[in-house]
């Protein structure tokens, strides 16, 4: 019972976090940019890489140096809806979700070209486990990818239902031609989101980097459960998004639990086709997700 | 460069530019007739290589196969294969739209990679498929075989062109094309828009297959590798967009000059000092991105733009029946 907790439902909440954390994002933006952004897995990465060199730079826990990546990743993906999303914008938003291939491979060839492509850490060496009771023994880092996402979900509740810009994105999301017709000034809601998408992106992308290591297509190989994880939400449903990342992250590290003999149900190695397959179905049969969400 | 090596050069270029044409064309099947978004490329070309390497190369006992067939039985049950793949994929997700199509594209695509990397007794992992034949081997010897290979791979590319323009001037592709422009419309006039697009999309996996046996025979080793989505997928959609997608001459010089401009950047970062040049790849990435969003932003129709064929009456026709 407590191996089920240490190794798999603990790993598989923190895992859960970072994919909620980029789904939210990936929620917002084809919500209210009505296009599947391919590029955020990118966008993660550039935080990453962000926050590393702060951290190079002053010596800082990552998760302090974190707002420097916060700040570059928003910066990238502000300038990139500027000069490559907004001139295809009263176009089929097909041609705006070609771009953003495009966008994924012009950052991870610069994340190679400045950074280059070898492996980096964060903190060197083995980091010990936090032992609680005698029982629990679990890895700081997912406490406090844990933790992380309790706060997002809280500012996020109250940001999307008390502030003012959260009532409107909430407004285009649901009808785009309406929240026009009433007054609301879409590209400060659109600049909004890609300020939100991307700070969240950043912080996934350091926590997913603090996981394992920080490499140029970490993010990368991410966007996948991500999607997955937006539409098992149910798309343009932020809230939805954080529920489906914490789904899709158990799901995958529970389905090479052995639970049905003493071997993993699942091979470890597919288990992330197991959180590509859960999309592939849901696309299937409910493409609106678990919270009613938008259909395109 | 001598004129021997750059002669050889331009056979290594013109091949691998043939193997990207027969894949561009079989993505204008797909997008361009039938508007149908394919993400997961790389996954039919794998599927392809993977079965006409498996049924060619020498007897292993690392990896399943090793039959020594023909190439051509090869080739053609790489088609078959990939073909096979491509109506399992349809039949699933046909029916999405553009986004959540490439989503599930792409999603099958790295299934199938995580197949062939973690399956050893299928595929050899990544050590990879070796011995791996051409066609005519030992008629030609060293290089001049690849002269032969090079005539070998573009007489498939002028075959499967007449077939794709075959295709789009018939009644069937004139049925897709209301497909992808006007969906409503085309299902009111009582068409079959689901079977249609199934087909649209076998048929554009096979071809993707038979260029991923091709790339197999030319290289005589496969290893997941070869199956990267970045060179394959990425490049592809690249050339089709550039080329001028729905129009079959377009796919074909969007492949000659994208590949024109991979292959000429290489040369020229070769020669930058080493610490630039281990680093090439990605300038040439970097490159071919903006090239993406500058051929969707100034020239989306691509170099060859799409032309409908004219309507043609039947002139006697008309007067016999007056």
């Amino acid at each position: 019972m407590m191996e089920f907790i240490n190794f798999y439902l603990i790993p598989g909440l923190a895992l859960g976090s970072i994919y909620a954390l980029g789904a939210i994002g990936i929620s917002m933006i084809f919500g209210i940019l009505r296009f599947a952004h391919f590029a955020h897995g990118d966008v993660m990465t550039l935080g990453a890489y962000g926050t590393l060199t702060a951290v190079w730079v002053s010596g800082l826990h990552p998760l302090l140096a974190l707002p420097v990546g916060i700040v570059f990743a928003v910066l990238a993906v502000l300038a990139v809806d500027k000069v490559f999303y907004k001139p295809l914008r009263e176009l089929p938003t097909i041609y705006t979700v070609i771009a953003s291939f495009g966008v994924a491979l012009i950052f991870r060839s610069l994340i190679q070209l400045v950074w280059g492509s070898q492996n980096e850490v964060f903190i060197r060496g083995v980091q010990k486990p936090v032992v609680l009771f005698d029982l629990i023994r679990v890895s700081l880092l997912h406490l406090e990818a844990i933790a992380i996402i309790i706060g997002v979900a809280i500012a996020l509740h109250y940001f999307l239902s008390r502030t003012q810009t959260g009532r409107s994105m909430r407004a285009v999301s649901d009808n785009a031609e309406l929240a026009r017709v009433a007054g609301l000034d879409t590209e400060k809601i659109v600049r909004a989101t890609w300020i939100i998408g991307g700070s969240l992106a950043a912080i996934a992308g350091v926590l997913a980097g603090l996981d394992t290591n920080i490499q140029p297509n970490l993010g990368w190989n991410l966007i996948l459960p991500m999607f997955a994880a937006a539409i098992l939400g149910g798309i343009g449903k932020p809230m939805g998004a954080l529920l489906g990342g914490m789904v899709i992250g158990l799901v995958e590290e529970l389905s090479s639990y052995p639970w049905l003999t003493d071997e993993p149900l699942i091979n470890p190695s597919y288990k992330t086709a197991t959180a590509f397959l859960m999309m592939v179905i849901l696309l299937i049969f409910r493409p609106q997700g678990l919270l009613k969400g938008r259909l395109f | 460069m001598d004129p021997v090596g750059l002669l050889f050069f331009l056979v290594g270029f013109l091949i691998m530019a043939g193997i990207y044409a027969i894949l561009c064309l079989a993505l204008n099947v797909q997008w361009g007739y039938g508007g149908l978004f394919n993400a997961g490329i790389a996954g039919f070309f794998a599927v392809g290589a993977y079965t006409s390497a498996l049924l060619t190369a020498a007897p292993a006992q690392t990896h399943l196969g090793g039959y020594e067939l023909p190439v051509l039985v090869g080739i053609i049950a790489a088609a078959v294969t990939a073909g096979l793949t491509g109506w399992a994929v349809a039949k699933i997700c046909i029916r999405l739209k553009s986004d959540y199509l490439a989503m599930a594209s792409i999603g099958i695509a790295e299934i199938l990679r995580m197949v062939i990397v973690n399956e050893d007794w299928l595929t050899n992992g990544s050590l990879g498929i070796t011995n791996i034949p051409r066609p005519f081997d030992g008629l030609l010897q060293g290089r001049e075989a690849d002269i032969l290979f090079l005539a070998f791979v573009w007489v498939i590319v002028a075959i499967v062109y007449l077939v794709c323009n075959r295709l789009y001037d018939s009644p069937w592709g004139r049925t897709l094309r209301a497909v992808r422009d006007n969906e409503d419309a085309a299902r009111a006039v009582g068409k079959d828009v689901d079977s249609f697009r199934l087909q649209t999309f076998v048929i554009g996996a096979a071809l993707m297959g038979v260029a991923g046996a091709l790339s197999a025979h030319y290289f005589r080793f496969l290893s997941p590798e070869a199956t990267e989505p970045l060179l394959i997928t990425f490049l592809v959609w690249v050339m089709l967009m550039a080329g001028g997608s729905g129009n079959n001459k377009g796919a074909i010089v969007g492949a000659l000059s994208v590949w024109a401009i991979w292959s000429l950047t290489e040369i020229v970062t070769n020669r930058l000092p080493a610490e630039f040049a281990t680093r090439s790849s990605y300038i040439r990435m970097l490159l071919i991105g903006l090239l993406l969003q500058f051929v969707l932003q100034k020239y989306r129709s691509g170099l060859l733009p799409e032309r409908s064929p004219g309507i043609a009456f039947d002139k006697d026709k008309d007067k016999t029946h007056g």
